[in-house]
């Protein structure tokens, strides 16, 4: 049996411990790449409706840690919205896209 | 032969009578050079998300077709030559997007 002594002993400084564990959520829903998982092969850039799902309110291109896109696909996406910014389709630079 | 898809912006200050030209001199340059027309779509006048030489709308037009890859220098070296576009873009569609582009044709004929 340890005594109180030798447990505050073993504690290292500045630790900080709980009675009960503390309750922190992280990430409820997982990520999920929609590309997988709707079966979408081909990203078009003739619609920038659906693109600007992957912008900013700038316009710039979201990462996949935020949106979850696979790599494969986010090199679709960001080839897709490179095109539609040549046609005009999408702005390269936006205030208040969204 | 390969398959291709090409959008480009014509001058909006053209009249009716000179873009049917228009699009018709690309029309008769692929024909020429080999190319099998596909479809052919007329998006008409839409805004630019940005300014292009100081105008914000124009006509958009796409081309879906295939063609031997040399035609594809002949038409791009008369858009750049051609005052009236503004913006052109010319894509080689595998084969996912050639179903895409399918099922967007037949999704449109639907609607319209």
């Amino acid at each position: 049996m340890a005594t109180l002594q030798q447990q505050a002993k073993g504690k290292k400084d500045g630790e900080i411990r709980y009675l009960t564990p503390l309750n922190i959520e992280t990430s409820k829903a997982k990520k999920y790449c929609r590309f997988k998982k709707s079966g979408i092969k081909y990203i078009d850039y003739k619609d920038p409706d659906f693109l600007l799902k992957f912008v900013n309110e700038q316009g710039k291109l979201l990462p996949r840690r935020l949106t979850g896109t696979s790599l494969k696909y986010q090199r679709k996406v960001a080839v897709a919205v490179k095109r539609a910014r040549h046609l005009a389709l999408m702005p390269y630079v936006a205030d208040l896209l969204k | 032969m390969n398959h291709y898809e090409t959008v480009f912006i014509l001058n909006p200050v053209l009249s009716e009578e000179q873009i049917k030209e228009t699009v018709k001199k690309y029309e008769d340059i692929l024909v020429s050079k080999g190319a099998k027309m596909i479809s052919k779509e007329d998006w008409g006048l839409k805004k630019l998300a940005y300014a292009i030489q100081h105008k914000k709308s124009g006509f958009y037009h796409l081309f879906e077709y295939t063609v031997p890859g040399e035609g594809i220098n002949a038409l791009e070296v008369e858009f750049r030559r051609d005052e009236r576009i503004m913006r052109y873009l010319t894509v080689r569609l595998d084969k996912h997007a050639i179903a895409w582009a399918e099922k967007r044709r037949n999704r449109n004929k639907q609607t319209a």
